[in-house]
């Protein structure tokens, strides 16, 4: 529980500092250019990282189990551009009746 | 929104308990950092790769902050107060088009989406242990869902692309042999490498 904790108080102390370094700290100063670029890429990498993960991972190993249906029926809704609410029900509807049935 | 807060309360709540996934939809407000860093905590990973993962997913607001500053006036902390409202539908519904802002539309954007945030995660919160076994109904699977939401939201362009490509390959390649949450933080290494790509 600890570890919650120091996690949400570091989280929101950093979010803070990132909104508040552009207005406040750097006053207009621009970042090096290349220092920019990764900036603006880092949670593109991240959030695939975490799809992968949290699709194919089982603590040190990777499986194929009835998420990936879940994940999938939840990518298809995207490109169908489904409202929010279809895309998470949808994939833990989709992944329990996967589960019910195997 | 809505229905990724009160998701956020359902997830949370098994780890957190009833109080934290509150507390932080109330002082850290950011569905990738908040859901990134639980995904970290809930697969075993330590406190510390769950802080970086959430720096690193948030670290975008840095160069949306970069973007804002030349749009807010006046004295420091009313700069401080609208760059705090600084979220990614509102600051991209706030944006005017010739690179400025308009801080007050952002402002009249974040505040509905703060409330239902944290109202979401109320929900959530007391929901969650009605529904019972979170992965009996799949509830396990909307970490991923929520993922691909956000990415398909961000991965726009090629070096984007790349940079997503790059970082699921690296942290496909890295789970058998790493703690959890290690892997995904050095997807940020596909962010470097993918950097080097011209636009």
């Amino acid at each position: 529980m600890t570890a919650v904790w120091v996690t949400i108080g570091a989280l929101a102390l950093a979010t803070a500092a990132l909104k508040l370094a552009g207005p406040l700290a750097l006053g207009g100063r621009p970042l090096p250019a290349n220092a920019l670029n990764v900036v603006e890429l880092l949670a593109s990498a991240l959030l695939a990282a975490l799809v992968v993960v949290e699709t194919f991972g089982h603590g040190r190993s990777l499986t194929l189990d009835a998420r990936v249906l879940g994940a999938a029926f939840a990518a298809v809704a995207l490109t169908r551009r489904a409202p929010m609410i279809v895309v998470v029900l949808g994939a833990a509807a989709v992944t329990a009746i996967a589960r019910l049935l195997s | 929104m809505f229905a990724i807060s009160i998701s956020f309360g359902v997830l949370a709540r098994p780890l957190m308990g009833p109080v934290a996934p509150i507390v932080m939809s109330i002082l850290v407000f950011s569905g990738a950092a908040q859901f990134g860093a639980l995904a970290v905590l809930t697969a075993g990973g330590s406190a510390g790769a769950a802080i970086a993962a959430g720096v690193l997913l948030n670290a975008r607001y840095l160069a949306m902050g970069l973007a804002l500053a030349p749009s807010l006036r006046g004295r420091a902390p009313s700069r401080a107060a609208f760059a705090m409202t600084t979220v990614d539908a509102s600051w991209a519904a706030a944006s005017i088009g010739d690179g400025t802002f308009d801080p007050w539309y952002m402002v009249g954007v974040s505040v509905p989406q703060y409330a239902g945030w944290v109202l979401g995660t109320v929900l959530g919160v007391f929901i969650g242990p009605v529904l019972g076994n979170p992965n009996a109904l799949g509830l396990d699977a909307l970490f991923p869902a929520f993922f691909i939401a956000l990415l398909f939201a961000e991965a726009r362009g090629r070096r984007r692309l790349a940079a997503a490509g790059g970082g699921a390959g690296i942290a496909l390649a890295l789970t058998p042999i790493m703690p959890a949450g290690l892997p995904i933080l050095a997807a940020a290494a596909a962010a470097v490498a993918a950097s080097r790509i011209r636009s």
